[in-house]
């Protein structure tokens, strides 16, 4: 390999080359990629293809049907909401509407100081003390709006 | 002084605060001179009482809880004995008090990653007698004890096994289902991060049964805690000598696609693909991962096994009801005032179970409907409560047990909207193998839509296509999905009224 490559593609091959050797190897190299680069940029594919002998096209089906990948940059902080049953018998309806109200996004949208991205899913596994969210890793139960609001725009160390 | 207390480290009692608990109690203890040992467990269960904190005295725990940041400077002032928030010896609250714990019965008492603890509390037992039978032994043992999967299928347990036995390969797996994605469901969340041991040792027992050496668990994203005490526990578990001699256990975590707790996408997803479906035949017992021999158990049908070596089949079985033998834990969500995780022979009713066990709603209003096994499950009205908690006996009420979760609503509940839902999430989740799934989900918002609007057309339209995705939807997310559908029609045919209508 001659061409020169950006930080960012030379990570992803470091990555996929240390996964080479699993069986199905993809999920957990593109969960690295992500947790090391935030996102997984475009420039990413073709190394990470290269390096597991897969084509372009596989890499980039795998990443859009999986709802954890994203290929844009997202906030600072991730904020899950659970939109699922359990929840919903809690009221996760209207703290839906009201936060994606108070952040001024809607589903999978990031705010416009970049501090937070709403993400929904369907179940946290909290569904004996709903409505749920979470914020990073940290679970939050019983949750309202207004608190939602504040972890999520805590300023991270 | 030296003073030891219980504290999970549960993510449902970190969401409801049990970390702020534990630095203000070793902050209290710091000020006034105590050595406090605090051993953080995994949770009882009792949801609504958590963090609930925990004291052996003679012999008993005591506990406290729901508690408070404010409650600790008063716990220690009381040294730990009257405090508003006493609940006296845990073990006797009815909730826990009218248990049968046999998957579960370690869980919220030891430290989850102390192995020597595990053992204390009767953990390896089982493993220990598998060593000494032949793998045809060991899989008759489970034959016998009537285990079915509890992820949700029911299919028993042993004769999957058999079938990876017989199975010809010079490489074999168990894969254990950890994408728990059911809305009301929490069990094997619960018991990776109150018990991963527990899981360890089954699986290590069903390698020793088909002859497999590689094991791996596949756990949703959803669940960072519960990754993090599992992958430690496996850790422990290699530094123990239990893992890596002759079977080793690898951690995989999803990326947040339902449907990939269906067993074949969810093979799919291991291999490095998109989670899609895979017509079966070929079963996964024959050709799975990679292609080869693989058993595909739910976590908590793995983690039943330890207990039916160690106390044999017999016992096992002499729990339960019908052809649904041995334990289940149910789990109770939504709107209920006592939530949390019931684990129970099979055969007490939804009505025993909701209205004496966990005391009706949260809201305190009336209860409006269940539903039992997921966003793929059935909605029952009051009216159904006398059925019973079993495979067959949730099959005959319209319905299926599922994973058994059990998410509770008041009467505030619009089931013309969770109907709706219910296509709308199909529509989200749906793979995009098959075409009833994939075209039927978005045609079953629109056609709902159509039914709240008033349209008379409309309601022959859903039957159709609720017939045409059952029957022709190549998995159970498809195939299921005219579950809560149909069942919210059938027993809430008001909440489907022309919306003008209602409010005229």
């Amino acid at each position: 390999m001659t061409r020169e490559e950006t930080p960012n593609a030379l990570r992803a091959r470091e990555i996929a080359a240390a996964h080479a050797g699993m069986d199905g190897p993809l999920l957990p190299v593109l969960h690295a990629v992500q947790h090391a680069l935030g996102h997984i940029p475009r420039e990413t594919l073709a190394p990470m293809a290269e390096e597991l002998d897969l084509s372009l096209a596989e890499i980039h089906g795998v990443i859009s049907f999986y709802p954890d990948f994203r290929t844009e940059p997202g906030g600072r902080r991730m904020l899950k909401l659970c939109r699922a049953e359990a929840c919903q018998a809690m009221g996760a309806e209207a703290l839906g509407d009201e936060l994606r109200a108070r952040l001024g996004v809607d589903w999978h949208g990031t705010t416009a100081d970049g501090a937070v991205t709403l993400e929904p899913v369907y179940c946290l596994g909290l569904c004996a003390c709903g409505p749920a969210a979470l914020v990073d890793e940290t679970p939050v139960a019983r949750a309202t709006p207004e608190r939602l609001e504040r972890l999520a725009r805590e300023v991270t160390g | 002084m030296s003073l030891t207390l219980y504290l999970p480290k549960d993510s449902a009692a970190l969401a409801l605060g049990a970390d702020e608990v534990a630095a203000a109690l070793t902050r209290e203890a710091s000020a006034r001179g105590v050595a406090l040992r605090l051993i953080r467990t995994g949770s009882r269960g009792m949801v609504w009482l958590e963090p609930l904190l925990e004291i052996e005295r003679d012999g008993v725990r005591h506990g406290f809880g729901p508690l408070e940041v404010s409650d600790v400077t008063n716990l220690f002032e009381n040294r730990f004995r009257h405090h508003p928030k006493a609940l006296g010896p845990v073990e006797a609250i009815p909730f826990l008090a009218r248990q049968t714990r046999l998957t579960f019965a370690r869980c919220g008492v030891i430290d989850p990653l102390d192995l020597d603890a595990y053992r204390a509390h009767g953990g390896l037992r089982g493993l220990e007698r598998a060593r000494d039978m032949a793998p045809a032994e060991i899989v008759a043992e489970v034959t016998a004890s009537g285990l079915r999967g509890r992820g949700g299928a029911g299919f028993p347990t042993g004769i999957k096994w058999k079938t990876v036995l017989e199975a010809e390969g010079p490489q074999k797996h168990i894969v254990c289902n950890a994408d728990e994605g059911d809305s009301g469901t929490f069990a094997d969340r619960m018991l990776m991060e109150g018990d991963p041991f527990c899981l360890i040792e089954g699986m290590a027992i069903a390698g020793l049964a088909v002859g497999a050496s590689r094991g791996h668990v596949y756990c949703r994203s959803e669940y960072p805690h519960a990754i993090r005490t599992f992958g430690a526990a496996l850790d422990v578990s290699r530094g123990a000598g239990l893992l890596g001699r002759g079977f080793d256990i690898e951690l995989r975590v999803g990326a947040g696609s339902y449907v990939c707790g269906e067993e074949t996408a969810l093979l799919n997803s291991m291999e490095g693909k998109r989670g899609t479906v895979r017509a079966k035949p070929p079963l996964p017992a024959h050709k799975g991962f990679m292609g080869r021999p693989t058993v595909v158990n739910n976590v908590i049908s793995l983690a039943s096994v330890p207990v039916i070596l160690a106390e044999g089949a017999e016992v096992y079985k002499s729990f339960g009801l019908g052809r649904s033998l041995g334990t289940v834990p149910l789990q109770i969500a939504g709107n209920v005032k006592h939530g949390g995780l019931f684990e129970a022979a099979f055969g007490m009713t939804i009505r025993e179970l909701i209205e004496d066990v966990c005391g009706g709603t949260a809201s305190g209003r009336p209860v409006k409907a269940v539903q039992i096994g997921g966003p793929l499950g059935a909605y029952f009205p009051v009216s159904l409560f006398d059925t019973p908690l079993g495979y067959e006996e949730c099959d005959a009420a319209g319905g299926l047990i599922g994973h058994a979760g059990i998410v509770v609503f008041d009467d505030s509940a619009d089931m013309g909207r969770m109907a709706r839902f219910a296509m709308e999430f199909c529509a989200v989740e749906s793979c995009g193998t098959c075409t009833p799934c994939r075209i039927g989900a978005v045609r079953g918002m629109e056609t709902i839509d159509r039914i709240l609007a008033g349209d008379p057309a409309a309601p022959a339209i859903l039957a159709d296509l609720c017939e045409t995705m059952r029957d022709g939807s190549l998995c159970a997310l498809g195939g299921f999905t005219p579950y809560p559908v149909e069942s919210a029609l059938r027993h809430f045919p008001e909440d489907f009224m022309a919306r003008q209508e209602a409010a005229e």
